[in-house]
């Protein structure tokens, strides 16, 4: 008897893996037929979980730019519930039985890595709404890979640039062990220099008290941290609760609009880098902004901004070519000939952005939430460290 | 490492190895007495915390949603117990694993269902935020507050089991079934009964731990694997074993995510020490189980021998 229930310890620990799967195959279809047959656009993404709003910011940017352009497009949207391995099996399902022409959706890096380099050299294109592991835009980019948001070390590089030149000398740093996490920290530390502290978290780990000590026993006068999603909300409730007062910096990633009405007044005055800001005075941004919050009723995170963009760059494209011409298809997408929300915008040879990535800071807001705003510029034009590496 | 270091990484480990034992009482308790692998407790676990997070949103009292919290994950306990589980005592474990994985899924659909996808963010109440001093270590109270729960509990099952009427007949059902039947205990109203303080255990852990962290479908699996870790160690049905268990699994698991990646340092450079290290220590506690069943195949404190 004994044997079996150590059999079931063994069950019990695939238990998680297959109750998702089963679970989450809850996608819909949205299809918006006006003449001819549609372009088919397979979008996996994090929709439930504690990395869900990410997906589900990126989903509705997407999905608000194509209601917006009445476009001929079917989307298929797809849960991968922040499971490589649920990815991988959707994205086989879109590819082969489906027929996508592009594929788009990724949130997490690790999913990126197990689906992309397959789908794109089986002549499938990809376009990323966020994930951007160093590996893509370097040794193993592709011309069918596009990035539309970042390059991952980028936000990092331009904290880590920002923090020197504030003056900071010890800061601790800590990041999920996952691609995105490796990226974020190596980008840190190729402008800053080394860290005082340096820890690799789990990915989704939610509970922080082991990190938290170690930086309340170190030297460090600032704390660096790169936890997207859940993740970030719980380190900051219990950071916040820890007594410990250090200045708290960060991506983004870290301090998006669902994260800051979670966290509260706790995290007022924090500031963090990002490619886009809901503030951000251009005419594409304003009209973004104006039709996401009356649709959604709520901020647009830079997710959001990433899918719309996405989207808008995908219409930019077929407006001059059809999928099923890849060279001139692929030809459009480099052009990136579309109003970015982010202001000007283009690709580098490797297709990465080349873009400014700006500095914000956590205000108290109108209602309850605190909220972010736009103070200026981190660095100018930034392009990512591993184009060289390309062979594009 | 410092010594307030040290001691504040050990009350980590403390903390963590409280609330597996919260969930792994319950387990071993119905694994003992009724002979049923449970695989929907950490459904149980989850049912406590959504409700918790929801009956402190409606009454804006923390106290009354942990309390409804533990008393919703035991009637959920009951209502599972005599619709389902009560079939499957006669039944091989097999069967047991098969019905209870069902559950899983029945109950956490049915919670995205009436909660949505998205995390729900509860928070503690104010006067449990902020931390105090004890000695050289500043410690949040919550966690404080998390292990003197826990230690009551601890005690609370200790004295109901050895001191009382329905612990003697829950002792007597661990070690023979049929007699205790034949006696003229109404058996099924005891297993009803021990079904339902596991699932109140489980909900109390999911509503403390839901606080600190955050309420969300699935959050129940991955303490139910750590649960099942703890009562393989703690040796199956013996509280004693789940106490000793989880306290084994929170501090190896705490200290090895801290003290593994600075061993790793003193020959790899930091960047690979803190990822190798922060992998290992995700290893850690298996192997622990590996260990120790391969000294003692039947754990350390073994509830039927």
């Amino acid at each position: 008897m004994k044997k079996i229930v150590i059999g079931v310890v063994v069950t019990a620990a695939i238990v998680g893996g297959v109750a998702a799967l089963v679970m989450k195959d809850g996608g819909y279809k949205l299809t918006d037929v006006l003449s001819g047959s549609p372009t088919k656009i397979g979008m996996i993404t994090t929709l439930s979980g504690g990395g869900s709003h990410l997906g589900i910011d990126v989903r509705d940017g997407f999905m608000l730019a194509t209601e917006m352009a009445n476009a001929n497009l079917e989307v298929i949207i797809r849960d991968d519930a922040r499971k490589p391995d649920i990815a991988k099996s959707l994205a086989d399902e879109l590819i082969q039985k489906d027929k996508v022409d592009i594929l788009t959706g990724i949130i997490w890096s690790n999913l990126a890595m197990a689906v992309v380099p397959a789908a794109v050299n089986g002549g499938t294109f990809y376009l990323s709404p966020n994930a951007g592991p160093s590996a893509l835009a370097g040794k193993a980019c592709h011309e069918n890979y596009f990035n539309v948001a970042w390059q991952n070390n980028n936000l990092h590089e331009a904290m880590g640039h920002f923090m020197k030149g504030e003056g900071l000398q010890k800061p601790f740093i800590l990041a999920p062990n996952y691609p995105a996490g490796t990226d974020a920290l190596t980008g840190f530390k190729s402008r800053f220099g080394d860290a005082e502290g340096e820890i690799f978290t789990k990915l989704g780990q939610k509970d922080y008290a082991a990190e938290i000590a170690q930086i309340r026993a170190s030297n460090a006068d600032s704390v660096f941290f790169f936890l997207p999603g859940g993740m970030g909300i719980a380190f900051m409730k219990q950071y916040a609760s820890s007594g410990i007062e250090l200045p708290v910096f960060g991506p983004a990633f870290s301090f998006d609009e669902v994260i800051l009405g979670a966290v509260g007044n706790s995290a007022i005055g924090v500031k963090n880098t990002s490619q886009w800001a809901y503030d951000l005075d251009n005419a594409a941004n304003v009209k973004f902004v104006k039709a996401f919050r009356a649709k959604y009723d709520r901020t647009p995170t830079l997710y959001a901004s990433q899918g719309y963009d996405t989207a808008n760059l995908i219409l930019s494209a077929l407006e001059k070519a059809s999928p099923s011409d890849k060279d001139a298809f692929r030809k459009a997408l480099e052009a990136a000939d579309f109003d970015s929300v982010r202001g000007s915008f283009k690709f580098g040879s490797n297709h990465h952005p080349i873009q400014n990535i700006y500095v914000r800071e956590v205000v108290a807001g109108d209602g309850k939430k605190p909220t972010n705003k736009l103070v200026g510029i981190a660095i100018s034009d930034l392009q990512d460290a591993y184009v060289s590496e390309c062979s594009l | 490492m410092t010594l307030a270091l040290a001691l504040e990484q050990l009350l980590n480990g403390i903390q963590f190895g409280v609330m597996l034992f919260l969930m792994a009482s319950g387990l071993t308790l119905i694994f003992g007495v009724m002979g049923l692998i449970n695989l929907a407790h950490g459904s149980l676990y989850m049912v406590g915390a959504f409700v918790c997070a929801y009956v402190t949103g409606i009454t804006g009292s923390f106290w009354l949603g942990l309390l409804a919290g533990a008393l919703g994950a035991a009637i959920m306990g009951v209502i599972v117990e005599v619709l389902v589980i009560r079939r499957l005592y006669q039944r091989d474990h097999l069967d047991q694993v098969l019905a209870t994985f069902a559950l899983i899924l029945i109950l956490s659909e049915g919670t995205a269902l009436v909660f949505g996808s998205q995390p729900l963010w509860l928070d503690i109440p104010s006067i449990l935020k902020g931390s105090i001093e004890l000695g050289s270590v500043i410690y949040p109270v919550y966690r404080i507050l998390i292990i003197i729960v826990g230690v009551l509990v601890a005690l609370g099952l200790y004295l109901l089991i050895s001191r009382t009427r329905i612990g003697m007949r829950i002792r007597a059902g661990e070690n023979d079934r049929e007699m205790i039947g034949a006696l003229g205990v109404n058996i099924s109203v005891l297993y009803t009964f021990v079904f339902a303080v596991g699932a109140a255990l489980a909900g109390l852990a999911g509503s403390l731990v839901g606080a600190l962290q955050s309420v969300e479908v699935g959050m129940g699996e991955p303490v139910l694997i750590l649960a099942f870790v703890v009562i393989v160690i703690g040796g199956i049905g013996s509280i004693k074993g789940a106490l000793i268990g989880a306290m084994l699994v929170g501090i190896v698991d705490t200290l090895g995510r801290v003290l593994l990646p600075s061993f790793f340092q003193w020959f790899m450079e930091p960047s690979a020490a803190a990822s190798v290290g922060s992998s290992l220590a995700s290893m850690l506690i298996y192997l622990l189980m590996a260990i120790i069943l391969a000294i003692k195949p039947k754990g350390l404190f073994p509830a039927n021998d």
